[in-house]
């Protein structure tokens, strides 16, 4: 196995660990909690009194239009990490370069601030 | 015993010793943070005294005034008890695999940060080479776990946090990879590893005995880091999701027993785990000043010398989350949108700008 494969190999045995610990966690805490069924027990909390309606019902989603911008700025972010180690051998051009790069994403920013799209609405 | 021994070991046996310490790691960090500033900072900086008394020896008279002595040490005891023994519910319209799967998924966040995170020259998990970008990746998986949650109990107040942490963690991610960018520009190298040996083989104006720490050169990235971090944790100034004066728990309302507790560890832990990543990349991580990385000294006092530096960090997150109120949710969209990530922009500007010029 290649050097790089086993190194993620390492990650997912972590990352079963991770859900392996929950598992034993909750099996090793169903054989010390009580179990008591009751109906009221299982309807969902509100404030006390009985629920109105489901918790399914639609609701606004206010930061659609930032969820977007996000896309985009992350993306840029994955542009930048590799020209961010190697700066140093790129020198005045890959700077200039990125100059450009950024100016062009940070007007894209401010068409959306000028447009109203940062607000909460 | 000496490394040497260690680095021969198999690939699998090395992997064993290293799954039995994060898995250690993981619980005590969440404990040491829980006990150290969730009930004795807080209770000192907000007078709460609740959690001062139980263990007995603040009954004594003249005992109480005596900051030193481990009063309302049996309180963690106490709350892991009351944890256990609760009932295990599942609310009657709840999406019953979605909802138990939730922790599963943000403890598995939460372990997947610490594979990268060095505590000496060869005390790590796994040196990715991309080491930071990693740890902001598997970070943002718990904003899976939070959504899941949320919506899988069938509840509007669990819905509505859901989402509110959704736009939250969104919205501080950039201001977060941005702000860091400028570390990996200085550094020229994304493992968490390499940056600690930039840190440790740097010098300022040429004097070179203190390294570079980061945090002097980078203070506004470290800042930025710290404000973005604040908000991904979840943590007062930024907790709407959680704000139990409007949504009673957020996402956390329908869950009980060891699976809240499962949720309150994961926040603990990646505090912990936060703390260590800003420690890593801005204050030098396990390098001492006068204790070169090659010394075999650097792997032994290496994970103390990381811990204090954790709790430097910690301290500085949970003061803040002690001391101020909370946003409203609008203010927070645009303190990110509008002020931290143009500024996180210029940081990596000026940050390329002195790098090619000097």
């Amino acid at each position: 196995m290649s050097e790089l494969l086993r190194s993620y190999l390492t990650v997912a045995i972590f990352g079963g660990a991770g859900v392996g610990m929950v598992a034993l966690m909750l099996g090793a805490g169903r054989l010390i909690r009580p179990v008591r069924p009751q109906p009221a027990k299982y309807v969902n909390y509100e404030c006390g009194v009985d629920p109105v309606g489901t918790g399914w019902s639609q609701s606004h989603i206010r930061y659609y239009i930032f969820a977007l911008l996000f896309v985009m700025f992350d993306v840029e972010a994955v542009f930048v990490f590799p020209w961010a180690v190697r700066l140093e051998a790129l020198g005045v051009f890959g700077l200039v370069e990125m100059v450009v790069f950024i100016a062009v994403l940070a007007l894209g920013l401010v068409y959306a601030w000028r447009k109203g799209v940062l607000k909460w609405a | 015993m000496t490394f040497a021994v260690v680095l021969h070991l198999a690939y699998w046996q090395l992997t064993i010793i290293k799954l039995l310490v994060v898995l250690s790691v993981v619980p005590l960090g969440a404990l040491v943070l829980g006990y150290v500033f969730l009930m004795k900072v807080m209770a000192h900086m907000q007078s709460r005294l609740g959690p001062m008394d139980s263990g007995g020896l603040a009954s004594r008279p003249g005992l109480r005034e005596n900051p030193f002595l481990p009063h309302g040490w049996f309180q963690l005891i106490g709350d892991f008890v009351k944890f256990v023994q609760k009932e295990d519910i599942f609310p009657a319209l709840a999406d019953r695999w979605v909802f138990a799967l939730a922790p599963a998924v943000v403890i598995m966040s939460t372990f997947l940060l610490f594979v990268v995170v060095p505590a000496g020259p060869h005390l790590i998990a796994q040196n990715l080479d991309v080491g930071i970008f990693f740890a902001l990746a598997v970070s943002s998986l718990s904003v899976l776990g939070v959504l899941m949650a949320g919506w899988a109990s069938a509840n509007k107040y669990s819905l509505m946090g859901a989402l509110r942490a959704a736009g939250q963690l969104i919205a501080y991610e950039l201001p977060m990879v941005l702000g860091i960018m400028g570390v990996v520009v200085q550094a020229g190298t994304m493992s968490l590893q390499g940056i600690v040996l930039a840190q440790a083989h740097g010098s300022i104006f040429g004097f070179g005995r203190l390294g570079e720490p980061f945090v002097i050169t980078q203070f506004f990235g470290f800042l930025l880091f710290l404000a973005a971090a604040q908000a991904e944790l979840i943590q007062t100034p930024f907790d709407m999701p959680l704000a139990e004066s409007e949504l009673v728990a957020g996402y956390l309302t329908e869950y009980s027993g060891l699976r809240y507790l499962l949720f309150y560890m994961a926040e603990t832990a990646s505090a912990f785990a936060f703390a260590a990543i800003a420690a890593t990349l801005f204050l030098g991580g396990w390098y001492l000043p006068g204790i070169g990385p090659s010394r075999q000294l650097a792997d032994v006092i290496g994970p103390f010398v990381l811990g204090a530096k954790i709790m430097l960090v910690a301290f500085l997150i949970y003061w803040i989350r002690f001391t101020y109120p909370r946003l409203r949710e609008d203010q927070l969209q645009t303190f990110a949108w509008k002020y931290l990530i143009p500024l996180s922009l210029v940081n990596i500007l000026v940050t390329g700008i002195l790098k090619v010029v000097f």
